[in-house]
Order: C-alpha cells, then sequence, then structure tokens
C-alpha cells in the first residue's frame, strides 16, 4: 500500500521458505520455545498473522505495544531426536516467534 | 491410511500420577489467593464446571454437519472460531494432558500405535505443536457406507479420540442405533 510507513517489526522479516535456525537462549521464567528446539535449523512454513505481542514480556506486564510475528515452521524429526523411529520425512510442524529466530544464509 | 485393529473402547486418557511440583505449586498459590480474598473458590469450581461443559459432543456436532454441509465444511476450514460460534459452540483447547503431548511430539507413530493405528512408513507424520496463538482441530474423514446417515447419527459415530486425530472414525453399532 503506497503512502504507508511500516513502523520497525512491522513487516515479518521472514518469508515461507526461509531456512531460520531457533536460537539457543536459555532464558528464566516464562518462555514459549520448547528446550529441545533449541538451536535447530527449520524452514518456515508460513507466516501467522496477524503480528502479535511477545507471550514471553507479556507474561511480566512488558510490551509497551510492540508487536511481531509468529512463523510457523518445519523442523525435520531425525534432526530434533538422534534416535527418531520412523520416517526421515516425518517433521514437527510449530510456532515460533520472530525474537526466536535467526536466518540462516542459504 | 491407517487401520485401527480392534473395536474395544480405550481408557480415557487421565492423569493418575502423583501431584507434581508444579501442581503443588498451583495449589499452594491458589490458596494463598483465595486466602487473600482476590477470588473465591466458587469462582473457580464455576470455571472448572465452564471447562468441563464442554463435552466431546460438541465437537462431534461440528465434525457432522461439515460432513454434511460442504459450505459449512469450507468455512470451517478456513476459520474454525467463526465456524464453531455459527453452532453457537466456543472454542476450546483439548489434550493438555503432559505425558501424551510430550510423546506425540517425540515419538508420534508410537503413541497413534497404542491406539491401533498404525502409520505406513511411506506416509510422512507431520506433528503440529502449539505454543501461543494457534490451535488445531482435526476433522476426521467420513466413514464409508454411511451415504444415508442423518447429521445426527453422523455426530453419533464421531468420538474424543478421533477428534483428537488418533484413530479413524468408523460406522460402527453405536451410529446406526440412535
Amino acid at each position: 500500500m503506497s503512502g504507508i510507513v511500516l513502523a520497525t517489526g512491522e513487516a515479518p522479516p521472514f518469508r515461507r521458505g526461509d531456512r531460520v535456525r531457533v536460537m539457543t537462549r536459555a532464558p528464566v521464567g516464562h518462555y514459549r520455545v520448547p528446550t529441545y528446539l533449541r538451536g535447530k535449523s527449520a524452514v518456515v512454513e508460513r507466516v501467522i498473522e496477524p503480528a502479535a505481542i511477545d507471550n514471553e514480556e507479556e507474561a511480566y506486564g512488558r510490551n509497551a505495544g510492540s508487536k511481531r510475528h509468529y512463523y510457523r515452521i518445519i523442523v525435520p524429526m531425525t534432526s530434533i531426536w538422534p534416535n527418531y523411529a520412523g520416517s526421515a520425512r516425518d517433521n514437527l510442524r510449530i510456532e515460533v516467534f520472530e525474537t526466536w529466530l535467526e536466518r540462516i544464509a542459504s | 491410511m491407517s487401520q485401527h485393529e480392534h473395536d474395544h473402547p480405550h481408557a480415557e486418557i487421565g492423569q493418575s500420577e502423583r501431584p507434581g511440583y508444579y501442581d503443588m505449586m498451583e495449589t499452594a498459590v491458589r490458596e494463598l489467593l483465595i486466602e487473600k480474598g482476590l477470588f473465591e473458590a466458587g469462582e473457580i469450581r464455576r470455571q472448572i464446571e465452564v471447562l468441563d461443559s464442554r463435552t466431546p459432543a460438541l465437537g462431534a456436532k461440528v465434525v457432522a454437519r461439515a460432513w454434511v454441509d460442504a459450505d459449512f465444511r469450507a468455512r470451517l476450514l478456513a476459520n474454525g472460531r467463526t465456524a464453531c460460534e455459527e453452532l453457537g459452540i466456543s472454542f476450546y483447547d483439548d489434550t493438555k494432558l503432559k505425558p501424551y503431548r510430550a510423546r506425540a511430539v517425540s515419538e508420534p507413530r508410537a503413541v497413534l500405535a497404542e491406539f491401533g493405528t498404525h502409520i505406513p512408513d511411506d506416509v510422512e507424520v507431520r506433528v503440529s505443536d502449539s505454543t501461543a496463538l494457534v490451535r488445531y482441530l482435526v476433522l476426521p474423514r467420513r466413514p464409508d457406507g454411511t451415504a444415508g446417515y442423518s447429521e445426527e447419527q453422523l455426530a453419533g459415530l464421531v468420538t474424543r479420540d478421533a477428534m483428537i486425530g488418533v484413530i479413524p472414525v468408523t460406522a460402527g453399532e453405536a451410529g446406526v442405533s440412535r
């Protein structure tokens, strides 16, 4: 849309098909990213619209109106569970907030 | 895609283990909040009743409607929340039980096999986990041989296990007798 100036973080930086990595962090308190996903590589399946508040910050009443996107990402089961029993094509689809993802150069 | 090999009912997935650390913490905090007068025990009881009243029968109604009404099915798949609201049903969470969820993520095939559902190796399993915004609704396939069934009879076939996606819906006697 012409004439609309987007605020920082308003446009999703990742798109369908982008390769991303879930960051390796160990926050104390409320978090939404399962431990087993930290550091894992994934592909973005879709951007979940609309942008949403950061639930992890919201848990402490800190948000100040900022919104970013959740992404539904695809992670191969075999990369999460070394002894995974099943097809190598099996995968996990999970929603992860933008602040947990970094781009992998492809 | 899969077979359900036996016809006996499965035990409900339930919580039988001792209360864990967080269960005890929840009880302690709840009792403190009640003691401080922030809310009353009756309000908690009421909320539990609200949750308990959301029975699988409501979901079965949604599934049966989707089977008989293609337009509703399209609306349901496009927006589960608003389609359910058309039937006067509010959206609700299900299946938060920890052992079940944890294992569904790490060994989905084994969990399904325990329900008698065996996924062939050449079928890709996609596990959808929910952490924040998105909730998933399973729309089971309508079983063969149910062409003459009424919407109510169809709803009678839809079990809780079918709606959490661990077994297919089958045209058993339960539906016919209703």
